[in-house]
């Protein structure tokens, strides 16, 4: 027996030897969800982790304080002037950036990447292409006009917000034109290569991806300005909260990105571990399809929007996660509309649902994506409905499986969570409130499309909102179409996101804007 | 060689390949359809929800969407014969590639599993055949049942909490501690051989503390198996005449049971073993998404929610295809070492 319990001593004191040191000085280990990452290639990039992913590798023209968005100001573009036609921007390239490769990068770089993201015509190329550039006139409305300048010609005289908002965005990023094309096979302008590769200018340079694994970035020593404390961020994939919460606890990663409420408050008396808030531009809302009948009438669009409990999911499901917000301009955009006049009152719904001849409620259908927190939502929703006799069936799916059905037009309601483009008022105005086609095989399918919301009206309204210069007005033009929004579209709105982010004690300096692609680790220590 | 024998051995060729082709068919075929019957738009997977209808269209197309479903799978299968899986959504790389790279993590957890399995779960068989209905046939007996039953995530999950959480003695969930991903170059892919073969000694000994717990696990649910099939494999042999002749004989007790009747099981053994190799590469799926464990198994479960068709189909087949080799090796082997099997 003796030598079974020394046995077991020596065993024991063998594996203790595995437990683990903290992380080092100059890493930064972060878990978080990044499977949604389906490309490295800027041109292509439209998902929340790929664009943080592009904001920290690649440098874009311009920028803007990510705690006053309304300022903006060049990074690639030192300065630039309009034209008084309102069309013409010139823009001049600064002069001291080096790409990681070595390469100095000048307009030609800048035009490349630019006529690139029309050329592939990708996911996020209509930011650039609505302003009127195509895969034939690209070569003439963007062009180089010295070694470091650079002249654009829209189509439109746009609000200028609306064109400079655009650049600040992922596909406005400037890849290396001699790196990019070295790689480039049969016209492919080195899509297949940039796909996994990287080609940029940012403090960080990409080191590995391992799709749904790991990103690893190593720190870009030819970074232009200001180098960064931290030699390699590692991210890993974590799905889990629960996991990413004990990982951090355990010290095992600086930073936890995906923390549900639950988790957050366990970690309230942890001196260790910091916990930061950040207003994102995402909203949560129910579309209603207007090809049910039920829905199709206004009173009970009306009913509906006074059938949620609000204040109950804000305190309870969604805790610190999101905040009330009932229209479709985020606040943070120009124009944003701050009114909640909708809450639970399920006296008010049944009067309103008595008009419509509805008095003893109705049955309709919800699909609901099976996470957290869309479950426990539609939950709270189904118990509010029923207040007013409104039955609601709840049919879960995954992600995609739900998306599938709410691009065909083929759902009663469905609850969802959008998230602005770029950060001009005009990219939710034109999804939210523009439907310049109901037919089923329109060209443009906006959200009011998928809701068969037919709206030539309000259309008019947001693309007269888009041309005003003046900014003052443009906000009003902004909060009018939202009060009417508000009141009478099938589109009941009901938070706006935050994004929750806990961090070990001794991290600062992560800087969290109000998109993803404008969280930034350059300036962070630890 | 006569020729009726010649004709007899180009028949079992014949009926060898028969079956191996329709399985592998069947098996494509079955996967192929799942992946088009599901109410998922894999299109969808490929441009995001905000692409614009044109984007999209030219999607469906280059993906071949838009053609009738046989000459999807006919196409599908062409490539597939001439060794191209497609490429996959989520990792935007040919399926055959990712196979390969994730493969390695698979196969380095079940071989651990199984040799953990071998040694602990023979010799209690062993034991509990010998001395049946004593203390130790009923531990084994019990310690079965617990494997048998215990669904393996709750097992991985108990595990984590008690020796990561609670008493700090493992390390948690992944192969190696994350400051140390990617440092060593893979060269089998096997995370203990590479880092040897760096000479990064402190990353050997982080992968083997991070292999522990997982490869524990699967080596306890091999072991469950085993000693089960030992123990009635033994009470068969010890059974025999030639066990009785050997002991009148004088032959030593532990000669008798070791080398005489374990000798005569192995075998129906190495059939069992390959089996249960089999199913732990099968049943990583969860291991795997347990403790984070980038293999085979993960790289399937994050393809199947992503809707990656090709990915599935990819894995499916890797799977079938090491599943039907493994059951010819086996009967290979039977036949190497049973001269009544030829």
């Amino acid at each position: 027996m003796r030598k079974i319990q020394l046995f077991a001593l020596i065993l024991v004191l063998a594996v203790a030897q595995f437990a683990m040191a903290a992380t080092p000085k100059d890493t930064l280990v972060m878990a978080s969800r990044i499977d949604d990452i389906i490309t490295l290639d800027p041109a292509e990039i439209f998902e929340f982790s790929g664009a943080e992913y592009a904001a920290n590798a690649y440098d874009r023209l311009i920028g803007y304080d990510v705690d006053n968005v309304s300022d903006i100001f060049g990074v690639v573009a030192e300065s630039w002037t309009i034209d008084p036609d309102g069309k013409t921007y010139h823009f001049s390239i600064r002069k001291n950036i080096t790409f990681a490769s070595g390469n100095k990068l000048t307009a030609d770089d800048v035009v490349f990447s630019l006529q690139r993201v029309i050329k592939l015509d990708k996911s996020p190329a209509f930011i650039l292409s609505q302003f009127g550039f195509t895969p034939e006139n690209v070569e003439q409305t963007i062009a180089k006009t010295g070694d470091y300048s650079v002249k654009i010609v829209i189509d439109k005289p746009y609000a200028p917000t609306f064109f400079l908002y655009c650049l600040t965005s992922t596909a406005g990023s400037v890849v290396d034109k001699k790196e990019v094309m070295k790689h480039a096979s049969g016209g492919d302008l080195g899509y297949e290569w940039l796909k996994t590769h990287y080609a940029g200018s940012g403090p960080f340079k990409l080191k590995t991806w391992k799709p749904s694994e790991t990103l690893i970035m190593d720190r870009n020593d030819q970074y232009w300005n200001g180098s960064s404390a931290m030699k390699r961020i590692i991210i890993r994939h974590i799905t889990e909260s629960a996991s990413q919460r004990l990982l951090l606890e355990k010290g095992d990663i600086d930073i936890a990105r995906n923390l549900q409420p639950d988790d957050v408050k366990g970690l309230a008396g942890n001196s260790d571990i910091k916990v930061r808030k950040k207003a994102k531009g995402a909203v949560w809302y129910l579309g209603l399809n207007q090809k049910n009948p039920y829905l199709g009438k206004p009173e009970v669009r009306e009913a509906l929007k006074y059938l949620i409990d609000y204040k109950g999911m804000e305190s309870s499901i969604l805790d610190g996660k999101a905040t009330i917000h009932q229209a479709f301009l985020p606040k943070g955009f120009l124009g944003a509309l701050e009114e909640i006049p909708y809450e639970l009152n399920a006296e008010k719904a049944k009067a309103l649902l008595k008009k419509a001849g509805l008095e003893n409620g109705f049955e309709i259908t919800m699909d609901t994506r099976n996470s957290e927190p869309t479950t426990s939502m539609a939950l709270s929703i189904q118990a509010s409905f029923a207040k007013a006799g409104v039955k609601l069936e709840i049919i879960p799916g995954e992600g995609k499986q739900t998306l599938t059905k709410y691009r065909a037009r083929n759902h009663d309601i469905y609850i969802g969570r959008w998230g602005p483009d770029y950060m001009d008022p005009h990219t939710n105005a034109d999804t939210f409130a523009r439907n310049p086609d109901n037919s089923d095989d329109a060209k443009s399918k906006p959200l009011a499309w998928r809701n068969a919301w037919d709206i030539p009206e309000m259309t008019k309204l947001a693309d007269a909102a888009v041309l005003e210069h003046d900014s003052a007005k443009r906000e009003k033009m902004y909060l009018d179409l939202q009060r009417e929004h508000q009141k009478v579209s099938p589109f009941v709105i009901m938070f706006q996101d935050i994004e929750i982010m806990a961090k070990r004690a001794n991290v600062n300096g992560f800087i969290l804007g109000p998109s993803f692609d404008s969280n930034f680790y350059n300036e962070i220590t630890k | 060689m006569s020729k009726e024998r010649l004709l007899n051995h180009l028949y079992a060729l014949g009926r060898l390949l028969a079956v191996v082709l329709t399985t592998f068919l069947g098996l494509l075929l079955v996967t192929f359809l799942i992946g088009r019957v599901v109410p998922i738009d894999p299109v969808l997977a490929v441009v995001g929800d905000k692409a614009s209808p044109e984007v999209y269209e030219r999607a469906r197309i280059a993906m071949g969407l838009h053609l009738p479903l046989w000459k999807q799978f006919f196409i599908y299968l062409q490539n597939v014969l001439s060794g191209n899986l497609g490429t996959s959504v989520l990792t935007a790389r040919p399926v055959l590639e990712d196979i390969l790279r994730v493969f390695p993590a698979t196969i380095e957890l079940a071989v651990t599993g199984t040799f953990l399995g071998v040694i602990i779960g023979v010799p209690l068989g062993v034991l509990s055949a010998v001395y049946r209905g004593s203390i130790i046939d009923h531990i084994t007996r019990v310690i079965g049942l617990f494997g048998y039953s215990l669904p393996i995530f709750w097992l991985g999950l108990m595990g984590l909490m008690i020796l990561y959480a609670n008493l700090d003695l493992l390390p948690g969930p992944g192969r190696v501690d994350m400051f140390y991903e990617d440092i060593v170059t893979p060269v089998t892919g096997l995370m203990l051989v590479d880092s040897l073969l760096a000479k990064e000694y402190d990353i050997f000994k982080n992968a083997l503390s991070h292999l522990i717990l997982p490869a524990s696990l699967l080596g306890y649910y091999s072991m469950a198996y085993l000693s089960r099939m030992t123990r009635s494999f033994m009470i068969e042999q010890l059974r025999q005449e030639y066990i009785i002749t050997a002991r009148v004989k004088g032959v030593a007790e532990w000669k008798v049971v070791w080398g005489h009747a374990l000798g005569n099981c192995a075998i129906p053994l190495i059939t069992v073993i390959a089996l249960s190799f089999g199913g732990l590469l099968e049943g990583s799926v969860l291991t795997e998404t347990v403790f984070a464990w980038p293999g085979l198994g993960l790289y399937l479960t994050n393809s199947l929610l992503n809707a990656d068709m090709n990915s599935v189909l990819g894995s499916t087949i890797v799977v079938g295809a090491i599943f039907l080799s493994i059951n010819l090796f086996s009967d290979f082997l039977y036949k190497v070492m049973d001269p009544r099997a030829r």
